[in-house]
């Protein structure tokens, strides 16, 4: 007769030797055969209304899932080296987030960002971005913050300061809007898409962030915003060289040379700035972790009366 | 009143019997689990997403106890035959059925409120974790009594879909009871369309009936405020008030109707 103690250790050994076995063939059988590599991307239920349905009274928790899902889409095409079908499913994933959820802040703010970032680093559809914006306004009409969002595309993305100082208008006219969003809508309107204003946009954006993520966005273009002054200051210098020797061929150790700069100049992350040797022009390093710089606004004319 | 008390009881100690008390772990490792695994995977919103894990979890377990032991209640007794001997001793049938129904209740009540305790714990541990500057921009506070609005009418909600459980078991078999109890939970998260087929079809007719049908279902659409409170919106004490009543009504209806099918049936 067994003692039921031990038949259990024997069950138990038993199992545990099974187990083992079968961890080791799989061990074994990734390692002769590579996993597969999923190619195609699908989003299985296109229509949001469809899947607002199916959530039943889910529809909060599949909008979180629905909202992860965007994460790891935009995050896996930013960091992929394969530039086939880009961030292709970011703006149907963020509509049906935003959908399923229709009061979802972080969707919204978030997913603008994503879908204006210029590509490499995104889809560079500032047009989505705004229709995205437009339906958190349509939604929670309230909420200045994605009224100040859709003037923040126009003037950094679309680089439209007269349409962007408008919707900051717009956005500080809604109750418990900051106090800096009228003078900012003035200014801007008046002096069009000058750095100061860009500046101010993105210093507000760092304070208020409440994601590290969107704090080292604003960082980033606050240097590159830096990087711009110090490449204005170059290009003065250099104009002034030119206009005393006449045309030469340009290059940094000539420069140095004369004193026109004092070292070959660096941005600042360290990367020395490139130098067209033909026109003069200053620009940043492919190298540069500043790389790719951002188009300015066009600055306004005097103001007409 | 006493011989209910002691069916209901029996209930509650046959359901801890049946290790459905087990879901609670469950629920606990799930929760924490998440709230570790999801702090990996998405950017920000990490409490947003634990409220609403938390409070779906709450209802689906909730909704999976209620049918699978709702719809057992009678027919079980009966296939067992140990109704006979129940129906021998001095108990009525109605006491029979209501004593049913609040054992399931009770069962539904404690495993809320563990799940409750172990959520608020888990939201707890999160704030607590949290930097201040975080926390400033969180739309409520992790651990909002709001909440509680939230898990209260789902608990209603569990209440009235055991109601139809339990009476769909007086008349039928479990597994279709099952498939009808979980059809009726669907239809009536979706029968306020009911009220507004005017929109999708021009037959009066047909208008009439969905608007009746949208009067006879329950109607359980109001029960569903965990996205609001999750964002901070206000839920009304009236608006509570007035779920809670009609939860309650509806309710009475079934388990009257319950008592009417199962005083009627003939069990020779």
């Amino acid at each position: 007769m067994i003692s039921p103690i031990r038949s259990s250790a024997t069950f138990a050994v038993v199992l545990a030797t099974l187990l083992a076995t079968a961890v080791t063939i799989e061990v074994v059988r990734d390692r002769l055969t590579p996993a597969h590599q999923i190619t195609a991307r699908y989003l299985y239920v296109r229509s949001d209304t469809a899947l607002r349905r199916l959530a039943v009274a889910y529809q909060a928790l599949l909008a979180d899932v629905y909202w992860i899902r965007t994460i790891q889409h935009y995050g896996g095409d930013r960091l992929s080296i394969d530039d086939r079908n880009r961030y292709e499913l970011l703006y149907p994933l963020l509509d049906i987030t935003t959908t399923l959820d229709p009061r979802f802040t972080l969707a919204y703010r978030f997913g603008a960002i994503f879908l204006a970032e210029p590509f490499p680093g995104g889809p560079g559809r500032p047009d989505q971005a705004v229709a995205l914006l437009r339906k958190g306004v349509q939604a929670s009409p309230s909420k200045w913050e994605y009224v100040h969002d859709i003037a923040f595309v126009y003037y950094w993305q679309l680089r439209d300061a007269a349409t962007a100082a408008r919707w900051f208008q717009r956005a500080s006219e809604i109750p418990g809007a900051p106090e800096w969003l009228q003078p900012l809508a003035a200014t801007m309107l008046i002096q069009g898409g000058d750095r100061t204003s860009s500046r101010f946009l993105w210093r507000q954006l760092h304070a208020s962030a409440e994601q590290d993520w969107l704090r080292s966005i604003a960082e980033r273009r606050l240097v590159q915003l830096d990087a711009l002054d110090q490449i204005d200051q170059l290009e003065a210098a250099v104009r002034r060289f030119e206009r005393q020797v006449g045309p030469e061929r340009l290059t940094w150790p000539r420069l140095v040379r004369e004193g026109v700069v004092p070292g070959v100049p660096v941005d600042p992350t360290g990367t020395p700035y490139e130098l067209d040797p033909i026109r003069g022009t200053v620009t940043v390093s492919p190298r540069s972790e500043l790389f790719p710089m951002p188009i300015e606004p066009p600055r306004a004319g005097p103001p007409t009366s | 009143m006493r011989v209910i008390r002691h069916v209901a009881v029996n209930v509650f100690r046959e359901s801890v019997r049946d290790k459905v008390l087990y879901n609670l772990v469950f629920f606990a490792v799930l929760l924490i689990s998440a709230s570790y695994l999801i702090g990996q995977l998405t950017a920000g919103q990490d409490l947003k997403i634990i409220k609403d894990l938390g409070l779906a979890a709450t209802s689906v377990f909730g909704l999976f106890i209620a049918v699978f032991i709702g719809i057992g209640l009678v027919s079980k007794e009966v296939e067992r035959r140990s109704v006979y001997a129940l129906l021998a001793k001095p108990i009525r049938r109605h006491e029979f059925i209501i004593g049913k129904y609040l054992g399931l209740v009770l069962t539904l009540a404690v495993n809320i409120a563990v799940m409750t305790v172990a959520y608020y714990v888990v939201l707890a541990y999160m704030s607590w974790m949290e930097l201040e500057t975080v926390k400033a921009a969180w739309e409520a506070p992790a651990t909002d009594p709001a909440l509680l609005k939230a898990i209260f009418l789902i608990f209603v909600e569990l209440c009235l879909i055991t109601a139809v459980a339990l009476f769909l078991s007086t008349f039928s078999s479990p597994i279709l009871s099952a498939v009808l109890t979980f059809g009726l939970y669907v239809v009536g998260h979706f029968n306020a369309d009911l009220k507004n087929f005017e929109t999708v079809v021009e037959s009066p007719v047909a208008i009439s009936l969905a608007r009746g049908i949208y009067y006879v279902l329950p109607n359980l659409a109001p029960f569903d405020v965990k996205a609001d409170v999750v964002h901070a919106q206000p839920v009304e004490w009236s608006y509570l008030a007035l779920t809670t009543g009609y939860g309650l009504v509806y309710i009475t209806m079934l388990v009257l109707a319950a008592m009417f099918v199962f005083s009627r049936r003939d069990f020779k």
